[in-house]
């Protein structure tokens, strides 16, 4: 087993004909993943990457049956594409697109919740379940099947863990990214379910970031919940409160969200926190053997 | 994205909150018609830059004369006030808000903000006004009401929560249930990511009135929000930081001396702490993005170099979507065209990472190319020295 991506995931891709869509679909196909069809309003009937174009999601439930379906399409019209998939009753949705407004998440939130769906993103690298299958735009090569899950709020610092496990030859059970926005569709508490269950899962590694309080929240879940051994890491140790940095989610306000207090809250727990991000492989594979 | 107090209050007026009648001036000789406009005899100056903390550092003055108002423009129109949230440079004031004096019998505190833990919107109204909230929450928790709304609901309950904390009798409260219904409706119609009165005040004559206004518009809606978009203020971002973000380039600058150009915002905050690590200092946050071209790797250079604390240039690129030979010859290419004269150490790592190497191994001595970010940061930090 894996996570959230396995060998019966049929994915549709909404946004399919634009370029985003098209270049990371086609990497996505290469690297095995069960690509089953696209949507892009207008361009129904026609073909795409040998697969088939639907104007809906609606119709490509119909005819070509996906259980899963992740996101390119522009941020404006990021709500909408959420829902239409949600609506035609897909179950897993990855938004990998940036720049989503934050009121949107929060509608979106509250109706996938309400439909027990797991949407992972917006503004996220995506899912990938090494040798099995990606939806997302992360490199697959760097990737390596083995017993490692990793959730990250960050994209090229996830694959940063990702090389670190692969060169250490453990490899990875699965990989989350769940976003940098405030709010994101899945939380550190959600995917640490899910790889807790997993029995291809020996340890986690979870990365976070500077704002919010996801890690403190995540940290009192691994005290009561978390039987696998945790390594985390937090990025922005050295940013300066009140500036964001890249990430919409990412900034210290009103004292709040510094790295310190997510490292002490996260050590309380018992979760051993990597002092830098070249240590975070040998940290994990420390706690393996 | 933030707003200054005068923008704020345009705002506020427009959803019939209670704001004090006000004019703002930009230069001397428009001091005297305003403050004849407004009336009265005694006038408030109100220098507006995006930071808090004005009244203690002099940017607030209470005016008994228009000679007086006409000092205080002549005082900070065109400077740099300095307060407690700002840096040491302070924030330029290009305009001052004139308005006419508010006799204040008690202050409060009132905001709305998105709450990432409950994922709504959240109402924190405090009976300590004038003050800093936070200190107020952990001091004197009692003294706080916050409330998480259900989507766009206000319920009564919420009302009287807040209407008890605040000890509002029942004319105010009333006023209160105003304040509240239109400043939710106002969060979610202009995408804010904070709206905040700090103080909040009731009047000598008993009546509720907002006598600040710090308003924080979410920059992902700005596509929807033209109009809150024109009133974007550039003067009181850091030049660099601006520039940044006409090109998509995420910049913060720092105070050190190492630059560096990361893609992805987690990564280039790991990057910073690595410095940090090997006891380096870094110059500034730059993300580059997931599609960094040539043009805009180009224009990151320039904007770091612009710095002139800048003694190394460290590149940390992890290529996913972002193909590190491109990356490489935007190097190239921005070292040729800036003429850099300073030391550039690159790891380049992922997507098409060899062939980038290769390009740079063939071109400008002034680059050093190492195999892992631990080299890359060990030498930059040493070359910083």
């Amino acid at each position: 087993m894996s996570i959230l991506i396995d060998k019966d995931t049929r994915v549709l891709v909404q946004g399919f004909t634009g370029s985003q869509g098209t270049l990371h679909s086609s990497q996505s196909i290469e690297y095995g993943t069960n690509v089953v069809g696209g949507v892009t309003p207008g361009k129904g009937g026609t073909s795409h990457l040998d697969l088939p174009v639907f104007n809906s999601v609606k119709e490509a439930v119909e005819q070509v049956q996906p259980n899963a379906s992740l996101i390119f399409v522009p941020a404006p019209f990021c709500k909408g594409a959420i829902l239409e998939a949600a609506d035609a009753g897909i179950k897993f949705i990855v938004c990998i697109t940036e720049g989503v407004p934050t009121l949107d998440m929060l509608e979106v939130k509250k109706i996938v919740d309400g439909l027990d769906i797991t949407l992972i993103g917006p503004n996220c690298p995506g899912v990938i379940t090494p040798g099995v299958g990606k939806m997302g735009i992360m490199p697959g090569e760097i990737h390596l099947p083995g017993r490692v899950g990793i959730i990250s709020r960050s994209g090229t610092l996830t694959y940063e863990a990702v090389k670190q496990t692969t060169d250490l030859g453990l490899g990875q059970s699965s990989c989350v990214g769940i976003g940098g926005d405030p709010i994101p569709g899945s939380s550190f508490i959600d995917i640490l379910e899910h790889f807790q269950a997993d029995d291809q899962t020996d340890a986690i590694v979870m990365v976070g970031e500077i704002g919010g309080s996801a890690e403190e929240e995540a940290a009192e879940f691994i005290s009561q919940n978390v039987t696998k051994p945790v390594v985390s890491y937090i990025a922005g140790q050295t940013a300066p409160p009140g500036k964001r940095m890249g990430h919409a989610g990412a900034i210290i306000s009103g004292g709040k969200g510094t790295a310190e207090d997510k490292i002490k809250k996260l050590n309380e727990s018992g979760v051993v926190v990597a002092k830098n991000l070249l240590e975070i492989g040998s940290t994990i594979k420390s706690m393996m053997s | 994205m933030n707003l200054h107090e005068y923008q704020g209050k345009e705002i506020f007026a427009k959803y019939d909150l209670p704001v004090s009648k006000g004019k703002v001036v930009t230069s001397l000789d428009e001091v005297e018609q305003a403050c004849t406009d407004i009336g009265g005899t005694r006038w408030v100056a109100k220098a507006q830059v995006h930071a808090g903390g004005r009244g203690k550092s002099g940017g607030v003055a209470l005016c008994d004369t228009i000679a007086e108002v006409e000092d205080f423009a002549k005082k900070w129109l065109g400077k740099r006030l300095v307060t407690y949230q700002t840096d040491k440079e302070g924030q330029l004031v290009s305009c001052i808000l004139v308005e006419e004096c508010t006799n204040i019998a008690d202050e409060l505190y009132y905001s709305a903000v998105v709450d990432r833990s409950s994922r709504e919107v959240a109402i924190i109204a405090s009976s300590e006004g004038g003050v800093n909230i936070e200190k107020v929450a952990e001091e004197t928790p009692e003294k706080i009401a916050s409330i998480s709304l259900n989507g766009k609901d206000v319920s009564q309950s919420d009302i009287k929560k807040i209407c008890s904390t605040l000890k509002l009798n029942d004319t105010q409260s009333s006023q209160m249930e105003n304040i509240v219904r239109k400043t939710v409706s106002m969060f979610f119609e202009c995408d804010l990511s904070l709206l905040e009165i700090n103080p909040l005040v009731i009047k000598e004559d008993g009546n509720l009135h907002c006598l600040d206004a710090k308003i924080n518009i979410d920059s992902n809606a700005l596509f929807r929000q033209k109009e809150l978009q024109e009133m974007h203020d550039p003067t009181q971002e850091d030049p660099r930081e601006s520039e940044a973000s006409k090109y998509d380039l995420s910049y913060v600058s720092l105070d050190g001396n190492i630059g560096c150009m990361v893609n992805g915002a987690g990564l280039a905050m790991g990057t910073m702490d690595t410095i940090k690590f090997f006891k380096g200092n870094p110059a500034n946050f730059l993300d580059v993005g997931g599609t960094a071209t040539q043009e805009r790797v180009a224009k990151a250079f320039k904007i770091i170099l612009d710095d002139p604390e800048v003694k190394v240039v460290l590149v940390n690129i992890f290529g996913g979507i972002v193909r590190c030979d491109l990356i490489a010859e935007g190097i190239v290419a921005a070292i040729d065209e800036v003429g850099v004269e300073i030391p550039v150490v690159v790891r380049l790592e992922g997507n098409s990472a060899e062939k980038g190497l290769s390009i740079l191994s063939n071109s400008s001595s002034r680059i050093q190319s190492k195999n892992s970010l631990e080299d890359a940061a060990r030498t930059a930090v040493e070359l910083a020295k």
